[in-house]
């Protein structure tokens, strides 16, 4: 009996421990962000990193996924002649679902990961400690960038999702199924309710304190080179998917139940 | 007449990773201005030692007081204070990837002093003089140079806020003998001119000669004997004999199993 539980106590223990490591890790961060000084440069930098050019991977991801959407329902909604309501299952699922949860996704995968291999071999190759014995605390020279930037650079993203995503729909309505564009974009306006975009950018502001906070977490705990920076980034990426997943259910059921 | 205060004096200091006890009590003064290299083999502690001192590790306990004043469990916003008497020369130079080599220089200046970047830039350019860098060499970026360069522009970062303590963590590692013999030589010119208080770690034993004015060994995580450099032929210590001599046989053993 007591080989059984021990292991899954251990694992238990273990992951208690790394929880409170990151909730610890998360108050400096948040503490350091708005304590100053603050890194304006820094900042700037890793919002273009993230915002300007994550656009091309976002906005394809965006625009297929509304085509694949308006095409989608299209085929089930003519079982029961609902095809008008194409528009509203586009704009809804976008704004509301696709647009942040996909554009999460996307920046988790390029930008989680290239936080946690930066930081991650600035700390094996000893530059954080040089930080440090240069009187510059990393947590506000490096995570706190990154967070600001996170924060505030996925939910402009997810607007631009929004926008393209909405585009990507009405392009397979109009030129594929034949809808009247008019009434394809006054159907969208007209259905789409503020609730449905503010929830979104809600999620995307979350989604992108939550890859930023992951990226610089594991970079910054890693240890043993490079397989230890190759570990951080898998750990970053992958715990990252998971919390986007269950936060989005979290926050849906904040804005959304009854 | 009561002997001047140390710059650094360590006191009982204590560091276990797990169950590997790593610093088993270090006791161990550095004078103002004086020049200390800390000689020991691989995994004896030097590196945690140092960066218990520089505050990059929390000691299990002991104290160390940097001028008169105790730093172990210091706040963090008082860390920041001693820190700006500190430089440190790190092993593998550790200079940023992301900045030029100028901006790597002037660094301490820009960021810890809040120096303005013109004027910073200067200095670092005079800095990368001083090391025997012109200033084509400040445009471009780490990964550009060679090793001995890295270390030579490291030694340019760890002096360009004219600290009053310097660190050298193995300093001519990895560097062939005539750039050790450089870099020796550029630190004993940079820290003569400063009249800083230095602290190496290294087993290399030419440069622990070149740049040294007294030297202390570690083994199993204690200070085991300390002297000036000239005493370290006839230390009467088997353990510093075997080292400075590099011989397998001695009283230090290492566990090495038959083929």
């Amino acid at each position: 009996m007591t080989a059984i539980l021990q292991p899954i106590g251990r694992a238990f223990l273990g992951g208690l421990e790394a929880a409170g490591k990151l909730a610890l890790f998360s108050i400096s961060a948040v503490v350091n962000c708005v304590r100053p000084p603050f890194y304006p440069r820094l900042i700037l930098r890793q919002m273009i990193d993230i915002g300007y050019y994550s656009l091309p991977v976002v906005g394809l991801v965006a625009v297929f996924t509304g085509m694949v959407l308006a095409l989608q329902s299209y085929t089930g909604f003519a079982r029961f002649s609902a095809e008008s309501a194409i528009p509203n299952v586009v704009v809804i699922s976008i704004t509301r679902e696709l647009g942040p949860v996909l554009t999460a996704l996307m920046v988790a995968g390029r930008i989680g990961s290239a936080m946690a291999a930066e930081v991650g071999t600035m700390r094996v190759t000893e530059q954080i400690d040089a930080l440090t014995t240069l009187s510059t605390n990393p947590m506000k020279y490096l995570v706190a960038p990154r967070l600001i930037a996170g924060l505030t650079m996925l939910p402009l993203l997810v607007l631009v999702a929004d926008v393209i995503g909405v585009f990507g729909g009405y392009i397979v309505s109009v030129y594929k199924l034949d809808f009247n564009a008019e009434s394809y974009i006054r159907n969208t306006w007209d259905f789409m309710e503020p609730l449905d975009v503010v929830s979104g950018l809600v999620k995307a502001g979350v989604f992108g304190f939550l890859v930023a906070l992951l990226g610089c977490y594991h970079g910054y705990h890693s240890r043993g080179g490079a397989q230890g920076v190759g570990a951080a980034t898998t750990n970053a990426v992958s715990i990252a998917f998971i919390l986007i997943f269950i936060c989005n259910y979290a926050i849906t059921e904040m804005f959304f139940s009854r | 007449m009561t002997a001047p205060t140390p710059k650094i004096s360590i006191r009982g200091l204590y560091k276990a990773f797990g169950p590997k006890k790593v610093l088993n009590g270090i006791d161990l003064d550095i004078a103002p201005g004086e020049s200390l290299i800390v000689i020991g083999g691989s995994g004896t502690g030097k590196s945690v030692m140092i960066k218990c001192v520089l505050g990059l590790i929390e000691p299990d306990a002991g104290s160390i007081k940097v001028d008169g004043e105790e730093v172990v469990g210091m706040p963090a916003h008082k860390r920041e204070r001693i820190m700006r008497k500190f430089g440190m020369l790190f092993q593998g130079a550790a200079l940023f990837d992301s900045l030029r080599v100028w901006e790597n220089v002037a660094f301490g200046l820009i960021e810890g002093r809040g120096v303005e970047r013109r004027q910073a830039k200067d200095i670092a350019l005079r800095k990368l003089a001083a090391v025997g860098l012109g200033s084509e060499v400040g445009e471009l970026w780490p990964a550009e140079l060679s090793g001995g360069m890295q270390k030579r522009v490291a030694l340019a970062r760890a002096i360009a806020t004219e600290p009053e303590i310097i660190f050298f963590d193995e300093p001519t590692t990895g560097l062939d003998p005539i750039m050790g013999d450089v870099i020796n030589n550029l630190i004993k010119k940079c820290v003569g001119e400063l009249g800083a208080t230095t602290l190496s770690i290294t087993h290399d034993m030419v440069s622990a000669r070149r740049i040294a004015d007294r030297i202390a060994m570690i083994f199993e995580g204690r200070i085991i004997w300390s002297g000036p450099v000239s005493s370290i032929d006839s230390s009467g210590s088997p353990y510093v004999e075997q080292f400075i001599h590099g011989l397998a046989e001695g009283p230090i053993q290492m566990p090495v199993h038959p083929l």
